[in-house]
């Protein structure tokens, strides 16, 4: 027998493989499926300078809130049900981060692109807004087709992709059993490399149940690394497995109000590894129960 | 009969907001912001059984989900998938029509969630972002809900940070093909539409007790008084029996400031 692949990584091994300044693109949506075991280890690291790529929500604001940002590329940035998200808007309120704001979709258009090795994907969207007077590398296109301009998104070529699942396993097979995939699938085809975090790990999620191949949605040669997160998308929701905790994402707000309380967040809260900030969150048991949200 | 139905303020916006809907056939009908869904799922049971709704996370309902927690044993009946990459590709085909609530808007229907100051490297307040408002209103109908109508939401001028594609002229870029179709805007004083000259906002109609002065006086800009400008048409007992089942927390009490009933009620 050959030797089977196994992508196992910790968290730590993965946050050293990424280096000052590069683009990462996280995956999940808002305060859902939010990759934050890696996102807190980036915290408790070094790197800095990064171009943050996502559908924002505490992943943006927490790396904001640490210094690690140089530039966030998005559509938007919120807790849902706290709509304005704290530590990005004391970012942005004080001018500390540089910005290439996005429509939602064409913000995916630009990891499609990107996907299939395109320079750009041409869309009307985008047209008629400021978007195009506060992004002034972004250029027009004339259809060749007729007489139509049409807005040509640029490709975002992320260096990295940070993903979290329900299930995968060590070759880097992955499943999200959430009813909503998101466009994790763009960010991994959009990356060099990409690292997926997970619920749970087993050998292979090899099953002769086939409607499970289904929730599948991109292919384990995208995936460069595998990490077992239990909890790992904790204080955001990871359906159907557990809600948000919403408790945690008040006090997490309240911590953007002042240098002294978020510095309190981020050495007692996310602290000096992901142990210890399960303890703190409740232990996996507590996370495990939180409802998921009705809206 | 209506005469003697009571109801409040917020009650009156939902249903004169579920009528955005009447015509429009089957597009998915969203509504952000607790309001605006109501209206959505009175317009799906009272007005257009072809509309799609949401339950607010990936599902198609053909019934419209409550809003808040759940009664026990509360299933929500899925009738198809509605992801956020297929309500992308179902905005840029154009059958949506999306009922919204911008922070500002302005005369030519722009709108804005974005940002507020003057200064887009050290904004004096950060919103959101300008989430889908850019597609949405370059591909497909929208109206918008404002539960405070005042100068602060109608500016003079352009908004802050023009999010949404309206009727500014200045704006068009030479070849640009919009599909731009700005609809109505509810507020808490008024109905609106574009239909004034060059797509200026015009009232429709008024709701009870307020004059079109005072509608002038709590926007940024001039409006136009639609010839036929009358009194909004209030909820009737359908109406308040469907959104008061959809809302069982009463969740629209907080929709606008204090819950007031319409004036002289």
């Amino acid at each position: 027998m050959i030797k089977q692949l196994d992508k196992q990584l910790s968290a730590r091994d993965v946050v050293a493989q990424l280096t000052d300044g590069m683009t990462i693109g996280i995956g999940g949506w808002g305060p859902r499926r939010k990759p934050m075991a890696l996102v807190r280890e980036i915290v408790r690291s070094n790197l800095r300078d990064l171009t943050v790529v996502a559908y924002g929500g505490p992943d943006v604001g927490l790396l904001c809130a640490a210094g690690k940002v140089r530039k966030v590329v998005f559509g938007f940035v919120s807790l849902d049900v706290i709509p304005l998200e704290a530590h990005f808007r004391r970012a942005r309120e004080n001018g500390e981060i540089d910005l290439w704001e996005l429509d939602e979709g064409l913000l995916q258009l630009g990891l499609r692109a990107a996907a299939a090795r395109l320079p750009f994907l041409p869309t009307r969207v985008g047209l008629g807004t400021d978007l195009l007077k506060y992004a002034p590398h972004l250029r027009t296109v004339e259809s060749p087709y007729g007489d139509e301009t049409l807005l040509a998104m640029p490709a975002i070529e992320l260096d990295a992709a940070l993903l979290h699942v329900n299930a995968a396993d060590r070759m880097g097979n992955t499943r999200i059993d959430g009813p909503d995939p998101f466009f994790d699938a763009w960010f991994a085809r959009a990356a060099t490399k990409c690292y997926v975090s997970c619920e749970t790990l087993s050998e292979s999620l090899a099953s002769d149940d086939l409607a499970l191949a289904r929730r599948n949605t991109f292919e384990r040669s995208l995936v460069t690394g595998v990490v077992h997160t239990p909890a790992g998308a904790h204080p955001t929701s990871c359906a159907p497995a557990y809600g948000w905790d919403l408790p945690h994402l008040k006090a997490y707000c309240a911590s953007a109000e002042d240098l002294q309380k978020t510095t309190a967040y981020l050495k007692n809260v996310v602290g000096s590894d992901e142990q210890v900030y399960l303890q703190g969150a409740g232990d996996p048991s507590h996370v495990a129960a939180l409802p998921l949200p009705i809206l | 009969m209506s005469d003697s139905l009571e109801y409040s303020l917020a009650e009156l916006m939902i249903a004169a907001a579920a009528r955005v809907w009447r015509d429009d056939g089957e597009v998915l009908a969203t509504g952000i912001g607790s309001g605006p869904r109501l209206a959505a799922g009175l317009a799906r049971l009272a007005y257009n059984a072809g509309l799609m709704l949401t339950d607010g996370e990936a599902y198609l309902v053909e019934s419209p989900v409550p809003l808040g927690p759940r009664e026990v044993g509360y299933c929500v009946r899925a009738s198809g998938l509605m992801t956020y990459e297929r309500v992308f590709d179902c905005v840029w085909h154009g059958r949506r029509h999306a009922l919204v609530m911008p922070t500002q808007i302005d005369r030519f229907g722009q709108a804005n969630i974005s940002w507020l100051g003057d200064d887009y490297a050290r904004p004096k307040t950060q919103l959101l972002g300008v989430r889908g408002f850019p597609g949405n209103s370059i591909n497909h109908a929208n109206s918008f809900f404002v539960s405070g109508h005042s100068k602060r939401t109608f500016v003079s001028g352009e908004v802050d940070m023009v999010c949404s594609v309206g009727y500014n002229p200045a704006r068009e870029i030479p070849g640009m093909r919009a599909f731009t179709d700005l609809r109505s805007i509810v507020t808490d004083l008024c109905v609106m539409d574009f239909g004034g000259p060059a797509h200026a906002l015009q009232v429709r109609s008024l709701h009870p007790g307020v004059s079109f002065e005072e509608v002038q006086d709590a926007t940024g800009f001039e409006l136009f008084a639609h010839p036929e400008m009358g009194l909004t048409v209030p909820p009737n007992a359908q109406d308040l029996q469907i959104v008061r089942s959809l809302d069982p927390h009463n969740l629209r009490a907080s929709v606008v400031r204090n819950n007031p009933a319409p004036r002289g009620s």
